[in-house]
């Protein structure tokens, strides 16, 4: 069973079909790196994958399950565009507020080892507004990462990182692909994407261009994908 | 349990968010405070005209002063694409919604406690003389006004001009509960006795309370997600 299947997936805006019938899938413990150009439709995939939209037509299945479904959500950890944690409560209150939603056993001590694994428990008490923009990420990244979910949606995840928050998501998403989970990832950062992807699903205009597994000279070369198979170079 | 539990994580979060900024509990109060002064100053209403406006003008600034709070009660997930992270949560979108209810519910009504002693001293109205009657007609307006507000800021967060298209859609859906609610009030503030006419108001208004709160319920999923 394919840990995400999106079986022939339409979505319009209006008239202007944002996506065309697309079909991908990513097996467990693999890496999907999801690319195209801007406008695309990699983010309008990510969010009907994680459940956010809902497409016209076609089907998402996580584990076989619809995204919406408590059990599916359960196993979904989402990174987007904003860190979705509170400027007004403390970094703390944050991971514990999200512990407790996901129904964590202990959501106080999980929001501590994540605090520790991503470096911010020194400043666990401090509220969010007063923190860095790279401290930030991190807190964003640890409530992502926080109910141990077994498949990773993230949403041009290396955007605007600062150094330290990129090395604190790659040792992740390394970790997390050898425990076994598995990873869908919408990028502009080729380089960085494709040196975890294990495979590569190119969209271009909401229609799928290309979808395989990852080559050596996509490694070498990230624009070899779009020469290659989309719009050129 | 659970589904209770979640429900008070989310009116915890919210009304911990809300005292730390104070955005919202400040404006509301202050528009209530404002337009209570206002009146009585510009107006100078007579015993006997009072009679006639109390429950009224009281619910006109509950209506209004609570539309700047339950503006906040989903725009507040806006920064930092929060609400994206409260959908993908695994808890019902019912649960989600009662939560922001309640806490919007306690703000409003704190507005309201602390209004109503302002209109009694400036438009000496002894309106504690059926406090009980009064507090439960407040509990019941002040939740028909909440969830109205709560599902129409749910519908209208990624509009532009939602603090405009949020009172444009409550207020009109929102009208059989008000006018139960005034004509209650004014009875009850005046002291007069509770008659067949008042019974009926406050039948109407359990009955919007439960039919609306059943409505929303139902539809918030569809009204989040699409």
């Amino acid at each position: 069973m394919s840990a995400v299947a999106v079986e022939g997936v339409w979505k319009y805006y209006g008239d202007y079909p944002a996506l065309r019938d697309v079909r991908v899938e990513a097996a467990p413990g693999t890496c999907l790196a999801l690319i195209g150009r801007n406008g695309a439709g990699k983010t309008t995939l990510l969010r009907i994958i994680a459940g956010f939209s809902t497409a016209q037509r076609g089907k998402i299945k996580i584990w076989g399950k619809e995204p919406r479904e408590a059990e599916t959500r359960r196993q979904l950890g989402f990174l987007g565009h904003g860190i979705s944690v509170y400027d007004e409560l403390s970094a703390l209150e944050n991971l514990t507020l999200f512990g407790k939603l996901y129904g964590l056993p202990d959501p106080r001590k999980s929001a501590h080892e994540w605090l520790e694994r991503t470096g911010l428990e020194r400043v666990r008490n401090g509220l969010v507004r007063e923190f860095s923009r790279g401290m930030r990420q991190r807190l964003a990244v640890a409530r992502a990462f926080l109910h141990d979910p077994s498949v990773l949606l993230l949403d041009e995840p290396f955007t605007a990182l600062d150094d330290r928050a990129i090395a604190v998501l790659q040792r992740l998403l390394r970790e997390a692909l050898a425990a076994g989970k598995t990873i869908v990832m919408s990028t502009h950062q080729l380089r960085e994407a494709l040196e975890l992807a294990s495979h590569v699903a190119l969209l271009s205009r909401g229609q799928l261009a290309f979808h395989g597994a990852r080559t050596p000279e996509m490694v070498d070369d990230p624009g070899y994908v779009y020469a290659r198979y989309g719009e050129g170079g | 349990m659970r589904y209770v539990r979640q429900i008070g994580v989310i009116m915890v979060k919210d009304l911990r968010a809300e005292l730390r900024t104070k955005e919202a509990l400040n404006a509301s109060l202050a528009f209530a405070l404002m337009i209570l002064l206002l009146f009585s100053y510009t107006f100078d209403p007579t015993q006997e005209m009072m009679r006639e406006i109390s429950g009224g003008l009281l619910w006109i600034v509950f209506a209004f002063a609570g539309t700047l709070t339950l503006n906040r009660s989903f725009a507040r997930e806006l920064p930092n694409d929060c609400l994206d992270a409260l959908i993908a949560a695994p808890i019902p979108a019912s649960a989600l919604f009662l939560g922001k209810c309640f806490a919007s519910f306690v703000l409003v009504l704190a507005v309201e406690l602390v209004s109503l002693p302002v209109f009694g001293i400036f438009y000496n109205v002894h309106w504690t003389a059926q406090l009980p009657e009064l507090i439960l007609v407040l509990l019941l307006g002040t939740w028909a006004l909440t969830v109205i507000g709560t599902i129409f800021s749910a519908l209208t967060v990624n509009i532009k001009l939602r603090e405009v298209m949020l009172p444009m859609l409550t207020y009109p859906v929102l009208m059989p509960a008000l006018m139960s609610a005034m004509r209650i009030t004014t009875v009850l503030v005046n002291g007069a006795p509770i008659g067949a006419d008042e019974l009926d108001w406050l039948k109407m208004l359990i009955g919007f309370d439960v039919i609306f709160t059943a409505v929303s319920l139902a539809l918030i999923e569809t009204v989040l997600v699409g």
